[in-house]
């Protein structure tokens, strides 16, 4: 049974979280009328695309062995300069300066951890409560309210019948695929988090290529910062808390390895999509918040119980 | 100790006739796809050293490892002192005598060696707390029996790696194990090291113990075994004594045909000088190298442990930087600052450990092959599949590569595939100058020869090539000059013809 399930997956381009996402798909939709509803789709979409944009950028990070925990509070940072800065520059300079901070504290993360050696793991923990605190520092605790009111109606439109918000993760998700499925930048991150010391020997320019990875995810984090921000036509110091541990749970549920080397954005794609729809669904099963949190912890540690067993005995490791 | 027993030689010709310690019979084991054990037989009796011999791959590995419990056999049996018994575990081989001192150490760096010697079975007093003067007292008496130099608390993190191979065989010996295997025990030790070690084992032996002993070096087996078992493709192709037999009955019954020694052909004129080093120094790692490289050349540099070959390897390569001293490649003085720079002069380095600086091993073939040339088959950034797979197919094809497909983690593949894979990638960036420093680590001796003919061929396609070894049979069989390396300094330059074994050690000891 092990040895099939092992020599099935050889061959499954689709990452395994796919399966457990149709069990959930089918589940939710017998169990609940109102699932497979016209419109419940695209609000799985919007509802994901906050995290989803940031798992884009925080699986390339993560395939290459490092983290970053200071998304949250990047999100926060950047639609709090998006929105507070409109009445000053007009808001398209103000999305921009949003934008910006974030690419900006990427570099500032991944600079640090290239020159001093510290982990990752440190080094945006602590960019994570300096950054916090950055933003209680600007909005002086304040909410903002975004008075330009295209900003906030970019939130709710959509293309061609897509909310413009689930198009923008969608297909920042397909370029993300094809870079690294495609290019040099992709290939060379699957090395780095393989083996960095064997990557440095064939001549990758290791640290540079860790820091325009860094400056990716602050961008993903901003980005959505901006469009969570345009969804609410405001912004909020608190906004985006523990929305690094979301992230991570979506990539992680897509298989990518924490210590590296592994991992897919087609697969993190599943991972947050999964997300999406065991929220949604139990929402609709009118499961208390509460609940489903538990819910969602359990099924973290189960599905990645599961993708051990059928690795570990395909690999035909150890018995320990 | 009332049992120890004195084998002269009548006794030792007496061995054979004793019932066996351990018995394996009719062993078989498949993997997914793989029939790593088919039908293997094997015994060893009480105070023998059986020596088991095979390529890699012929199924050494999983035969010890279906004797220590970590692997289940699909069928056969395993019987000790004549008894039948099923190992399921590796706790259940230990609990039975069977112990296995493995080559890649599973050691704790940051406890003690007495620490990691009684690991699972830490002596201890009330409330469970640990009684560090008795596991003191119990690893110094095992470390005093071993001869190291080193003390019970020392962190073994500290240790070098020949030292920490030697807390292995410490941990093996606490339970006054019945038989003891050991897997490539010398890989990392030094010559006086290895004495040591050779007492041990003629401890155990003197015991009574049972020793089944891996090892690529026949020279080794040759001394140490009382018989051999040579092991090809998951087979047992016979067992011999070790006094009626040689090297080269050996050596065909375990690739099935005899081993041209020499790699060497006619040494063809070497052509101009490719890479010259001046004066070149690094700290107190090395000082004051010189040498040169001249196309169509093999230059072998020798010298033991420590001496400096391989930071003087990674200083040309830009892994570190020298302190002073001038690289020149074809005649122009460069500066070289990191591999990148090393690459685009043409200089490329075949590390000295393949699998954790040459080769993510997660990694298929194909991509490990066009790691170090990622430029060249890509426009703008975007990878060019077709290239790709050119690239690997030439290679792949030049190197004789044994890969079940493009596809297949370069985890998979044998010590020696592993090495063509290595060659490979460097190869594809038509390197001026190769280093290859420990070309043949850890590979059994028809992929060796194998490897020295390709260093060989590269050599004569016009390529300089200086290979670093601490194997002197490997310096000879490659090179047509060698430089003699002692305590960071050049000793002395020898021209192939006129070298003498001798001479090199002589030479490397600072004599």
């Amino acid at each position: 049974m092990a040895d099939t399930l092992a020599s099935l997956r050889r061959y499954m381009v689709i990452p395994p979280i796919w399966l457990f996402l149709l069990a959930c798909v089918a589940f939710f939709s017998v169990l609940t009328d109102d699932f497979l509803a016209p419109g419940n789709f695209t609000n799985i979409l919007i509802q994901t695309s906050t995290i989803g944009i940031i798992a884009l950028g925080m699986t390339v990070v993560m395939i290459n062995g490092n983290i970053d925990l200071s998304v949250g509070a990047v999100v926060a940072l950047a639609a709090s300069l998006s929105v507070g800065l409109q009445d000053q520059l007009g808001t398209l300079p103000a999305v921009v300066v949003g934008l910006g901070s974030g690419v900006a504290l990427g570099l500032l993360n991944g600079m640090i951890v290239w020159k001093t050696g510290v982990d990752a793991f440190i080094v945006t923990l602590g960019a994570m409560i300096g950054v916090r605190g950055l933003v209680f520092i600007y909005t002086g605790e304040q909410s903002f309210f975004a008075m330009d009111f295209a900003y906030s109606d970019f939130g709710m439109s959509t293309i061609a019948g897509l909310p413009t918000l689930a198009a923008i993760f969608l297909v920042f998700a397909a370029i993300m695929h094809w870079v690294m499925t495609a290019t040099v930048h992709g290939r060379n991150a699957y090395a780095v988090g393989g083996n960095r010391e064997a990557a440095e020997h064939a001549g990758v320019r290791v640290g540079r290529h860790m820091v325009i990875n860094f400056m990716l995810v602050g961008f993903c984090a901003a980005l959505a910062g901006v469009t969570l921000s345009t969804q609410m036509g405001a912004s909020t110091p608190n906004l985006g808390r523990d929305y690094e541990l979301w992230t991570i749970t979506a990539v992680v549920l897509g298989g990518t390895k924490l210590a590296g080397g592994a991992g897919s954005i087609l697969g993190t794609l599943g991972g947050v999509l999964t997300i999406g729809v065991l929220r949604n669904g139990m929402n609709l099963m009118q499961v208390p918040a509460f609940y489903v949190l538990v819910v969602m912890g359990v099924i973290l540690i189960a599905v990645l119980f599961i993708d051990a067993r059928v690795n570990r005995r395909g690999a035909g490791e150890l018995r320990l | 100790m009332s049992r120890v027993a004195h084998h002269t030689a009548e006794e030792l010709a007496d061995l054979k006739h004793r019932a066996p310690l351990l018995r394996l019979d009719g062993v078989t084991k498949t993997f997914p796809g793989v029939k790593a054990l088919d039908d293997v037989s094997f015994d060893v009796r009480h105070g023998e050293v059986h020596a088991l011999l095979g390529e890699n791959g012929a199924g050494k590995s999983t035969l010890m490892k279906v004797l220590a419990g970590v692997h289940r056999a699909n069928s056969g049996t395993i019987h000790l002192n004549g008894e039948p018994v099923e190992v399921n575990s590796p706790l259940e081989a230990k609990a039975r005598g069977i112990v296995l001192v493995h080559q890649e150490l599973s050691l704790a760096p940051e406890l003690s060696v007495a620490e990691n010697i009684f690991l699972g079975s830490l002596p201890t007093k009330r409330f469970g707390l640990v009684s560090w003067k008795r596991l003191n007292a119990a690893a110094t008496h095992i470390l005093d029996r071993l001869g190291v130099k080193f003390e019970s608390y020392d962190r073994v993190g500290d240790l070098s790696i020949a030292n920490q191979q030697m807390v292995e065989i410490a941990r093996a010996l606490v339970f006054t194990p019945k038989v003891v295997v050991f897997d490539e025990p010398t890989a990392s030790l030094t010559d006086a090291e290895k004495v040591v070690l050779f007492d041990v084992i003629a401890g155990l032996k003197k015991e009574g113990t049972g020793i089944v002993y891996i090892s690529h070096r026949m020279d080794e087996i040759f001394t140490l075994s009382d018989r051999i078992t040579v092991l090809r493709d998951g087979q047992t192709r016979g067992t011999l004594n070790t006094r009626d037999t040689d090297e080269d009955g050996v050596t065909r019954l375990m690739i099935g045909r005899s081993l041209d020694k020499s790699a060497r052909k006619a040494a063809p004129e070497p052509g101009p000088v490719a890479l010259e080093v001046k004066g070149l120094s690094c700290g107190d790692l090395f000082r004051d190298i010189s040498f040169s490289l001249r196309r169509g050349e093999v230059v072998g540099m020798y010298g033991l442990v420590g001496a400096g070959r391989t930071e003087i390897a990674e200083t040309i390569f830009g892994l570190r930087a020298k302190d002073g001293g001038e690289i020149r490649i074809d005649g122009a003085p460069v500066d070289i600052s990191g591999p990148p720079d090393a690459i685009r002069h043409g200089v490329a380095l075949a590390p000295e450990s393949r699998k954790e600086q040459g080769l993510v091993l997660g990694m298929n073939c194909r991509d490990n092959m066009s790691l170090s040339q990622l430029d060249a088959v890509s426009r703008g950034g975007w990878l060019d599949r077709g290239a790709e797979q050119a690239i690997y197919d030439e290679y792949a094809g030049r190197l004789s590569l044994k890969a079940p497909s493009w596809r297949t983690p370069v985890r998979n593949l044998s010590g020696g595939n592993q090495q063509k894979v290595v060659l490979g990638k460097w190869l594809g960036v038509k390197p001026r100058v190769l280093i290859v420093d420990e070309p043949t680590r850890g590979i059994d001796v028809g992929s060796k020869s194998e490897i020295h003919a390709l260093i060989r061929r590269l050599a004569a396609e016009g390529i300089a090539v200086l290979v670093i070894s601490s194997e002197m049979p490997e310096v000879l069989a490659v090179s047509d000059r060698i430089l003699a390396l002692y305590h960071g300094r050049l000793a002395r330059e020898f021209a192939a013809a006129d070298v003498t074994e001798d001479a090199l050690v002589q030479a490397i000891s600072g004599l």
